[in-house]
């Protein structure tokens, strides 16, 4: 291979400089830059984002609409708000599957052994992951109102819920970058996670009204915080009453980051 | 330790032991390394030449001992330690997803270059390493030797004071070898302590000055190269017999030379012999054709791993299982 070729005597290295420190802000904001530059060189990765949302809204407006809701017109207008939190749940996993390749791959033990804030380069990645949910987000809803949905809330509420969406998915992206530290290999997150992403969106009322399933399974769906999360979102989005939807949300957020950032923070520091 | 030490010691490490579960990788391993120099830890694999590194580059906890690099404990000093050591570990530790270019650049900005100087240091080291073509590339599309280059580059973005290196040439072709190799030594001429691993003892004949060889968590030996060499006979003459039968046939006249002598054989048809003079040589071969021995090849020369770990251990050197497991998909092959 022609550019193999080095010439024979390298010159010498020029001098250089002492590392300065590093604010936590601009080593952030620098591993975010990269977890863009890694969109940009492997659109590919979009692909499941943009994809399946796409599959999954035209299959259940149009297959499953008229069973589920009437007409399918009737029909994504309660199944959209529901089809942007279960795509936003789902790609959450990336994050994790993400870091475990990183890991594996040795980066990050350079990354652990350069002069940076410590939980830069999951923060960083994190930054990208926002980027891709919004993508996703994007194109569910662009898709949504050429297919007729109408959200009462106007734009307003429908941004609202995609912050309520977010705020979401950044806690349990946690969960994953926990499981990204223990298992072995990124395909073993992804499969670990749809155990638990199944059941979390499905057990839910994305799809159909928590009235026509039977009594011990309401009681269930009604402490998923999908559920929850769901109903705030389309209350934002149609407008009506959300208040304890979003602070149930919040709260849910708010209670797996506090459990689940300080043991990751603590695994990345620890050794593998 | 007092200042004056410090001055003139890179590393040192007192009883340093890691273990981890089962396995104990460290056994008390007891280092003193001199700032300024190339330092050689020698060892087959899962001798624990790598945890000590990670111990040492603050990415592992040691279970019990001291390691004390430049100055700073590296239990209790972390963060000083990373800021004047760089690593560049026995897996390319760069974004193969990123350009060369990219990649330089993200570590630069890590290191606290601003965006302008980060453009120009990684141009100049693209440039240095022989990556000026390659530097809009993804690192995914190189070969194993430029891979090792960009990941050297990246630990040189700014100066370390002691650049660690995993492991630096395996997989690599001869050519790429020889590259890093005077990539090496320009950096230790530079001012830079270079410490690095490897299963040659060639390589650490090279470049090394001293070098410890380690053996199942432990240093069993330490000097420089001529020391080691001292110990197993400074040479070593490697028959390749034409014909498995007359094995028998040829120690029995090197006996009737040399005395004893023989050093491990690899296999039925090789016969390795230690020499005290290289000037025997001749005599051993000429011997040899009178009694009809016939050769295959022979080769005079250094004396290998596995014949010092053989003149130390009194066993060949094998794969001991204390390396914690890491994915070896990553092994690259140029």
């Amino acid at each position: 291979m022609s550019l193999d070729a080095i010439p024979n005597a390298i010159e010498p290295l020029p001098l250089s400089t002492k590392p300065r420190n590093v604010s936590a802000l601009s080593a952030t904001g620098t591993l975010a830059w990269r977890a863009m530059l890694k969109i940009k060189h492997v659109p590919f990765q979009l692909f499941d984002v943009t994809i399946t949302p796409i599959m999954f809204t035209l299959l259940f407006t149009y297959i499953f609409g008229g069973a589920l809701g009437g007409s399918p017109g009737v029909y994504i207008q309660f199944l959209l708000p529901g089809i942007l939190v279960q795509t936003i749940v789902f790609i959450t996993v990336y994050t994790g599957v993400g870091l475990n390749s990183d890991i594996q791959k040795g980066l990050y033990d350079r990354f652990r052994s350069l002069p940076i804030w410590q939980p830069a380069p999951i923060l960083g990645a994190l930054a990208g992951d926002l980027f891709r949910y919004s993508v996703a987000a994007s194109l569910i809803i662009g898709l949504g109102l050429i297919l007729g949905f109408r959200p009462a809330g106007g734009p307003l509420g429908v941004l609202l819920a995609f912050g309520l969406v977010l705020i979401f998915a950044f806690a349990l992206s946690w969960i994953w970058i926990i499981f990204g530290m223990k298992v072995k290999t990124p395909e073993s997150v992804m499969t670990t996670s749809f155990v638990f992403l199944m059941p979390l969106t499905f057990a839910s009322n994305i799809f159909v009204g928590i009235e026509t399933m039977p009594g011990w399974l309401r009681s269930v769906v009604r402490h998923n915080p999908v559920t929850h999360l769901t109903s705030a979102s389309r209350g934002l989005m149609h407008g009506g009453s959300v208040t304890s939807d979003v602070l149930w949300v919040l709260a849910a957020s708010a209670a797996i980051v506090a459990v689940a950032a300080p043991i990751a923070l603590r695994m990345y520091h620890q050794e593998r | 330790m007092g200042t004056t030490t410090t001055l003139t010691t890179a590393i040192e490490t007192e009883d340093l032991v890691k273990t981890f579960k089962a396995t104990r990788a460290l056994d008390g391993v007891n280092l003193m390394i001199r700032r300024g120099s190339v330092y050689g830890l020698l060892g087959p694999n899962g001798a624990g030449k790598t945890t000590t590194i990670r111990v040492l580059t603050t990415l592992l906890q040691p279970t019990s001992g001291r390691a004390i690099v430049l100055g700073h404990d590296v239990a209790r000093e972390a963060a000083e330690v990373r800021r004047k050591v760089s690593l560049t570990g026995q897996y390319a530790s760069v974004d193969e997803d990123l350009t060369g270019f990219e990649n330089l650049i993200l570590v630069s900005r890590l290191m606290g270059l601003s965006w302008r100087d980060a453009r120009k240091r990684s141009t100049e080291l693209l440039g240095v390493f022989g990556l000026g073509d390659a530097a809009g590339r993804q690192v995914r599309t190189f070969s194993g030797g430029m891979r090792r280059r960009i990941d050297i580059a990246a630990s040189l973005v700014t100066r370390p004071e002691i650049l660690f290196l995993d492991e630096p040439t395996t997989g690599l072709d001869p050519r790429s070898r020889n590259q890093v190799w005077d990539l090496v030594r320009q950096i230790a001429a530079d001012g830079t302590t270079v410490l690095l691993t490897t299963q040659y003892l060639e390589e650490a004949d090279r470049l090394a000055e001293r070098m410890a060889v380690v053996d199942h968590g432990r240093v069993i030996a330490e000097g420089t190269s001529r020391d080691l060499k001292a110990s197993v006979g400074s040479n070593t003459l490697r028959l390749q017999l034409a014909r498995a039968d007359q094995h028998g046939a040829a120690r029995a006249v090197v006996s009737q030379l040399l005395g004893d002598g023989f050093l491990p054989d690899s296999d039925a048809t090789a016969l390795a012999i230690k020499l005290g003079d290289a000037a025997i040589a001749p005599d051993v071969l000429g011997a040899l054709a009178r009694a009809n021995v016939a050769l295959a090849g022979f080769s005079l020369g250094a004396p290998s791993l596995d014949d010092v770990f053989f003149a130390l251990t009194g066993r060949p050197a094998d794969d001991a299982p204390g390396e914690p497991a890491r994915t070896k998909q990553k092994e690259q092959k140029s």
